[in-house]
């Protein structure tokens, strides 16, 4: 039986509370819930802090450490190093941390400044070489891990005219994706010959893109999709497989919409996230989460979106953000407003 | 004093009674436009010691409240086409609501149309959540936003 028919519900299996403001992000990391090693989640939140949750073996989560007296404003996003060991957490106070996690303790190894005001995103590449950060100041900067915990800015990436919401790495390419307040999305790739780092596409209204804020960018597991979220109340599918004429050094410069999702949402899409087994997970302004799949309609030409469940009232507030268990398939994450963070899992009920 | 208590117990009785028939044509949590403007007709104005419904920045006109779905829309008109304040104002707005409202009401601020030449740039702020969030954080802001909610020196008309 086609996925898109059978009836999935998200069941809620768990709800986090701690944090004494909005969550605003969160992020599984990478490296656990795998080889006996206990899954891990970092939140970050207007209160100021971040906290890192783990679940202990009888399934139920706890919180392990709370990080505090290091950012002086909200922590606005969080990221962990594909190894696990390093949590980069962007602030409104301007800076970038990166802590260190040894043992159950979490260590501020690091704090790169450098953005005029409030950082708004954080996120590393595949081999986890380089940090990107962005911010209000229109800029995203690249950063470049050396040993010792040392991070040097390599770029300063000028091009948005427009607050900048959030950064995100290709999956395995050195490709970085940014989506900005000025309703663009822009593609940013390092020049083979000078290493010079700058935008090889723009996404904007002209083609077929967002005609608001983008807040959101995910790349599909394997990298030749990518999805946006905007408060333009839609989602947007890019491809670049479409031109296999082209070299793999210019193919991240030929994105071309594919299709956009449209009258599943009557408020601001605030978070937007592809998971492994290719579906979508939406988290909106109208407090609820709603789940994306592509139709394998052969009718119709072009590839299309359908709507695979929705989960109202998903929180009491906005939700946030959502994010896909990497390891554990059919679970997601979400937060909100509402200070708290919940864990789903995707189940199919009985009709 | 058996005559003052049975006389007590009606005055009571009756209070109740009244306390009760507005309680049924106006829930406690029942929120209306009414309501609102009273929440935000005393702000005072960024720059001048009146309040906003002195200086007709905003009437009860200007409100649109939806109980069922939990959204409240205010649109202002600032003092001026090209008035610098608008943004501090919607601020102003978003302040007193969150605190005078339940968190579930969805809040949309914008301008009246054609009441401001950025009309499009200080809505698109005024309705940016993050933005706002980052501008309440701002202590000058946030100062002049405190003294706009809790200036008692306002000048009767």
């Amino acid at each position: 039986m086609d996925i898109l028919e059978r009836n999935l519900e998200l069941r809620e299996r768990q709800r986090l509370e701690g944090h004494t403001d909005r969550v605003w992000s969160l992020a599984w990391n990478p490296a656990a819930g795998v080889s006996g090693i206990p899954a891990m989640l970092a939140s970050c939140s207007g209160d100021k802090t971040v906290r890192i949750w783990q679940q202990d073996p009888s399934g139920s989560w706890d919180c392990l450490a709370v990080l505090e007296d290091t950012h002086t404003r909200t922590v606005r996003s969080c990221a962990w190093s594909p190894s696990g060991k390093l949590l980069a957490t962007a602030s409104f106070d301007a800076a970038t941390a990166v802590w260190e996690h040894i043992g159950g303790d979490f260590e501020c190894v690091a704090t790169l400044e450098g953005h005029e005001n409030e950082v708004k995103s954080v996120s590393w590449n595949a081999s986890g070489s380089l940090l990107a950060t962005c911010s209000r100041d229109k800029t995203v900067w690249i950063w470049e891990v050396q040993p010792g915990n040392e991070f040097e800015c390599v770029s300063v990436l000028q091009g948005h005219t427009q607050d900048v919401k959030m950064v995100q790495w290709h999956p395995f390419l050195d490709v970085l994706v940014s989506v900005s307040y000025d309703n663009s999305v822009k593609i940013w790739a390092e020049d083979g010959d000078s290493d010079d780092w700058h935008c090889v596409q723009t996404l904007n209204e002209a083609s077929s893109g967002h005609t608001s804020t983008v807040w959101a960018v995910s790349f599909s597991s394997n990298g030749d999709r990518m999805v946006t979220c905007s408060d333009d109340l839609t989602l947007k599918i890019w491809d670049t497989s479409s031109n296999p004429s082209e070299t793999s050094d210019s193919n991240c410069g030929s994105w071309r919409h594919l299709c956009t999702i449209s009258g599943y949402h009557d408020r601001t899409i605030f978070s937007v996230n592809w998971s492994r087994e290719g579906v979508i997970a939406s988290g909106a302004a109208d407090d609820a989460i709603r789940l994306f799949l592509e139709s394998k309609d052969n009718s119709v030409d072009a590839p299309s979106y359908k709507l695979l469940s929705k989960k109202e009232k998903a929180h009491d507030m906005d939700v946030n953000s959502v994010q896909w268990n990497p390891k554990e398939p059919g679970v997601l994450a979400s937060a909100s407003d509402d200070g708290t963070i919940k864990i789903w899992e995707l189940l199919e009920v009985p009709r | 004093m058996t005559l003052g208590l049975i006389n007590a117990n009606p005055v009571v009785h009756a209070k109740k009674e009244r306390v009760a028939r507005a309680e049924d044509s106006h829930a406690d949590d029942a929120v209306d436009a009414l309501d609102v403007f009273d929440s935000v007709r005393d702000i005072r104005d960024p720059e001048h010691p009146y309040s906003l419904e002195q200086l007709s920045v905003l009437s009860e006109e200007s409100i649109a409240v939806d109980e069922k779905l939990g959204r409240i829309q205010i649109t202002f008109t600032p003092t001026v086409q090209y008035c610098s304040m608008a943004t501090v104002i919607g601020l102003c707005l978003r302040v007193k609501l969150m605190q005078c409202f339940p968190p579930h009401f969805k809040v949309d601020i914008n301008v009246t149309p054609g009441s401001h030449v950025d009309e499009e740039a200080v809505n698109k702020q005024l309705n940016d959540k993050e933005r706002v969030a980052a501008a309440l954080e701002n202590p000058n802001l946030r100062q002049l936003v405190d003294e706009c909610l809790y200036s008692s020196e306002l000048y009767s008309l």
